[in-house]
């Protein structure tokens, strides 16, 4: 069949996935804060009735009742949303609109995710046409999986537009993979603008942009520095354009946007201190200026595979060093969220070259059930989940691809060389099954059985450790994986 | 070859497809619920509370018991299950209860899952959210036709029996069945030329085939004669109380004759030919069951609709009696009593034009023509299925759907076949149908006329899809009837 109509039966498959999980309930929470459904629609409320200059100070504005912590460009983002008042004024009343909820505000908010649509899906369709080889069915089927990833859905449809901070950063991938450094890092700049998670995939941004202009000739090098970095300044400067009047009003966003007041971590998060807390009491050891402490081993842990893209600057090590960046500073940062680890979505990218161990990683990282059930997205995940895992492992033959060389095993042959030969490939399957079983028990469990009334979070603390330890594995794999070999274009030819 | 390739293809990517569709089935679990719900709620409390001889007498609900007695067993076979899950549900009284039954329709259609190129999908979204069971019954009407293709006679009427008496809408392609069976089966051989060979005839297998009918509807009525309550059950089943037209209506012959009558009386108000007290009160377009008479044109009676089905059925029944031509003309046959029916029955619902859909897309695989015919047929029919989706939140679910469902079929087939499959007017005709969708769903909801004339939207999707319909029935039939023979074209 034709390309295009491949295509578009995947993106409207895609839709109405999309559409209906969104049928589900959204992040409630209880009254009077609610969840974050509220605070967007308190979002809207702000920015529409308050100047500017208001937005993050405290006059008109009460701060705690979800104050904006977002940068900028969520705030035009939701001024533009709150054009709802020609529908009906009274879901941006300000002060008095708290709280509002009914069945026509919900479509409104849901329809608003448009905008997640026509970001962040060309940009997978694109990516996948232009950067992906293989055959055109390939490039189809590379394509569905990365949009029919589960944990972007559900979280979008629960918690609000990660879809097009995510989509921007995936434009600004896909233009430095074409080699357009200037949009590249314009689009990059717009993503971080829009949410400062965006952060953790600055570095390899950063690294592959520099570790570029070093490759180059002299003039050349400074001809792109020069571009590069003009295009950034400027495009955060027309963003931060409005609160530049005053010092003390930027340093009042940034206050907003990096509460450093706010503790270890929130929740159970599967990341290394809320992990480590189970066995010692990190949080009481730790105070709250540690912060320096931790900022230290993150940076320790992304250090590797920044200099190992610096110096070499090629597409394949940029896509492997934005998955071990934002792996890296989920698992050692701090006051992470469990949706954090959407960051690590540029693991998508690597659905064709290395299937299984994307798929798994990818899996591992839907798997946030406490939340889900939390937000009464149980059947929705399961639903997508099991999808998800059943296209990835049939389209991409994920399970077939299990050779050594296929899985990039040689390094730890390497490694342990006093370890006797071993079939790794059998054994990385056989990790896989039981991983996944796991998981699928570890859902039911906590989806069907009450924990024990001395240990009333036995399960989210379950959950949470499970995934740590995926993550951590993930991590390392990958950290291994970019420093072996990149993969010859002969063998991978002749395999498709 | 191309055949034994697609058989290859088929198994390999059957799999997926029936998980992917499971799934998106899965969906809709939470969606908007209608009136069906309530129905099959309600059936599932009498079946489990009440004795069977009060079963077709008990009226407390509104929606009675109307499908024949096997249906009703196998309600109180899942009334069984469902005790587990909610006791409360299975109390008569316990009116507009809501709970699930949802997923037991999800669980029997899985267990029966067909073949076919993509057009469950469109079914998937109809069934869902118009609760009603139909995927399973579409499965047995399709594992009986396959097992007629694959000349396993006595097992194709056995399904057929039994899906008569799960659901007697299927009545319709009953006199398909019974003409074909009786003459390729019951008669052994054919002469040389193709005509009927009267010696051949097999007492054995007409009663066989008896024996089979017989004992399946005595298993589900048997109980209801032996209690004498058999003329209350069919009183049940067919209602002709209700009026010729259903709520949305159906795109077929009397969808057309009413616009006509009604243009007729307005036409004739104007002209001054009649007095406008004496037109009754025009109450058809409602969205209620009603009864209703027409003011210019004769009324139309229950008796009326039967003639006029039965003599569009006959030609293509006598057809395969004249000529049969193998298993291949009986599933034309079929298609042509569903459509024929379709087009001229009393009260006939919109999801009627899937019995016809569904067999045509068999043959619509094989021959080129049919391609054409069978993308019309099923944009049209699927569109018309539209008004019964009506809330906000599943607008785009449902272009979405209906979006990818045409231009699978359309790229599929067109590859199948190699080249165009639609004349230009054809093609123009299905692109009106984009702008009618926009003028319903988005232009009339916020014009002025959205309070004075609320059933605007569905007339005019009925009329124009009614065009559609009756050419796709017209060129169907002429294609039987032209046809010299059937060999399936491969192309």
């Amino acid at each position: 069949m034709q390309t295009w109509s491949l295509v578009s039966i995947c993106v409207l498959l895609a839709i109405i996935a999309r559409w209906g999980v969104s049928l589900n309930s959204y992040s409630a929470g209880k009254p009077p804060m609610f969840g974050d459904y509220e605070a967007q629609r308190h979002w809207q409320e702000v920015t529409y009735n308050l100047p500017i200059q208001e937005y993050f100070n405290t006059t008109n504005n009460d701060l705690n009742y979800w104050g904006l912590d977002y940068p900028p460009l969520t705030a035009y983002h939701s001024w533009i949303c709150a054009y709802a008042k020609t529908i009906n004024p009274e879901w941006v009343e300000l002060h008095k609109s708290r709280g509002y909820e009914s069945t026509q505000h919900k479509l409104f908010m849901r329809t608003t995710l448009v905008a997640d649509l026509l970001i962040y899906i060309p940009a997978v369709v694109l990516y996948c046409l232009y950067l992906t080889d293989g055959s055109s069915k390939k490039k189809v089927s590379v394509m569905f999986c990365f949009l029919l990833y589960p944990g972007l859905i559900l979280i979008d449809y629960g918690h609000f537009y990660n879809g097009v901070s995510l989509g921007l950063a995936l434009w600004g991938i896909l233009a430095l993979g074409l080699g357009w450094d200037v949009l590249g890092s314009m689009a990059f700049s717009l993503a971080l603008n829009y949410k400062q998670m965006e952060l953790y995939h600055a570095l390899p941004f950063f690294c592959y942009l520099l570790g570029k202009c070093i490759k180059t000739g002299l003039m050349g090098r400074l001809f792109l520095l020069v571009r590069v970095g003009v295009t950034v300044l400027a495009t955060f400067a027309l963003c931060w354009l409005p609160f530049l009047a005053e010092p003390s009003q930027a340093m009042q966003v940034v206050r907003r946007i990096f509460p450093v007041a706010r503790g270890l971590f929130e929740d159970k998060v599967a990341n290394t201190w809320c992990s480590l807390n189970t066995l010692i009491k990190i949080r009481s050891i730790l105070s709250g200026d540690s912060q320096l402490y931790l900022l230290a081993c993150t940076l320790l842990a992304v250090l590797p595979s920044c200099i190992r893209l610096l110096t070499k600057p090629t597409f394949w090590h940029f896509k492997l060093a934005l998955v071990n960046s934002s792996l890296a500073f989920f698992l050692f940062s701090f006051q992470v969220h469990e949706k954090s680890i959407l960051l690590a979505a540029p693991a998508c990218l690597l659905l064709n070259d290395l299937p299984l161990m994307a798929l798994w990683f990818l899996q591992a990282s839907t798997f946030m059930l406490p939340l889900f059930l939390k937000d009464g997205l149980l059947v929705p995940y399961i639903v997508t989940s099991l999808g998800f895992l059943f296209f990835s492992i049939y389209l991409l033959s994920a399970l077939d691809h299990c050779s050594e060389d296929k899985l990039r095993l040689g390094a730890y042959n390497k490694l342990f060389y006093w370890v006797p030969k071993m079939d790794l490939a059998f054994i990385v399957r056989w990790k896989f099954y039981i991983s996944i079983a796991a998981m699928v028990g570890l859902s039911i469990a906590a989806a069907v059985l009450v924990a024990p009334p001395h240990l009333p979070d036995l399960f989210p603390v379950l959950v949470s450790t499970t995934a740590f330890l995926h993550f951590l594995g993930t991590f390392i794999h990958f950290n291994v994986v970019q420093f072996s070999e990149p993969p010859s274009r002969k063998s991978q030819k002749k395999s498709n | 070859s191309r055949p034994t390739v697609m058989a290859a293809d088929s198994c390999s990517w059957f799999p997926a497809l029936a998980v992917g569709v499971s799934l998106l089935k899965c969906f809709f679990i939470s969606a908007y619920r209608s009136t069906d719900f309530e129905v099959h709620r309600n059936w599932l409390a009498i079946t489990h509370s009440l004795p069977v001889s009060r079963w077709y007498y008990e009226n407390a609900s509104e929606w009675t018991l109307d499908y024949p007695p096997l249906f009703a067993w196998f309600e109180f076979g899942l009334s069984q299950v469902a005790r587990r899950f909610d006791a409360n549900m299975l109390q008569v009284e316990k009116l507009n209860y809501a709970m699930c039954p949802r997923e037991t329709a999800g669980a029997s259609d899985t267990a029966v899952s067909c073949v076919l190129i993509g057009s469950v999908l469109l079914q998937v979204l109809q069934v869902h959210i118009h609760f009603q069971y139909n995927g399973f019954l579409f499965g047995f009407l399709l594992l009986s036709v396959a097992k007629h293709l694959q000349v396993r006679h006595l097992q194709g009427a056995l399904l057929f029996a039994l899906l008569l008496n799960l659901k007697h809408i299927y009545l319709y392609v009953a006199p398909a069945y019974g003409v074909y069976l009786l003459r390729s089966y019951c008669f052994t051989q054919d002469n040389k030329d193709g005509s009927i060979r009267w010696s051949s005839f097999s007492l054995l297998r007409l009663l066989a085939l008896g024996a089979i009918v017989t004992s399946v509807c005595a298993l589900s009525f048997g109980p209801f004669i032996a209690m004498g309550q058999l003329p209350q059950v069919l009183s049940r089943l067919f209602p002709f109380k209700r009026g010729l037209c259903h709520a949305y209506w159906a795109p077929n012959i009397w969808a057309l004759y009413n616009v006509l009558d009604k243009t007729l009386a307005v036409l004739g108000v104007r002209l001054k030919l009649l007095e406008e007290a004496e037109l009754p009160l025009a109450s058809m377009t409602g969205g209620l069951v009603q009864e209703f008479e027409h003011s210019v044109l004769p009324s139309v009676t229950p008796a009326v609709t039967l003639v006029c089905t039965l003599l569009s059925i006959l030609p293509a029944a006598a057809s395969i009696w004249l000529r049969p031509r193998g298993a291949r003309g009986f599933l034309r046959c079929l298609l042509l009593c569903a459509l024929g029916s379709f087009m001229f029955g009393w009260h006939v619902h919109e999801k009627a034009i899937l019995i016809a859909i569904l067999p045509l897309s068999i043959l619509a695989v094989e021959s080129r023509e049919d391609a054409g015919i069978f993308l019309i047929l099923t944009t049209t029919g699927h569109y018309s299925l539209f008004p019964l989706l009506f809330t906000a939140p599943l607008l785009p679910m449902k272009v979405a759907l209906m979006l990818m469902f045409s231009i699978f079929s359309f790229t599929a087939l067109r590859k199948l076949a190699q080249g165009f499959l639609l004349h230009p007017l054809e093609v123009i005709y299905l692109l009106g149908l984009v702008a009618v969708a926009i003028a319903c769903e988005v232009v009339f909801p916020l014009s002025p006329w959205q309070q004075r004339l609320p059933f605007l939207p569905l007339l005019v999707t009925s009329v124009y899809c009614a065009v559609g319909v009756c050419y796709a029935f017209l060129r169907l039939y002429a294609s039987l009837l032209l046809r010299r023979e059937d060999k399936p074209k491969l192309l």
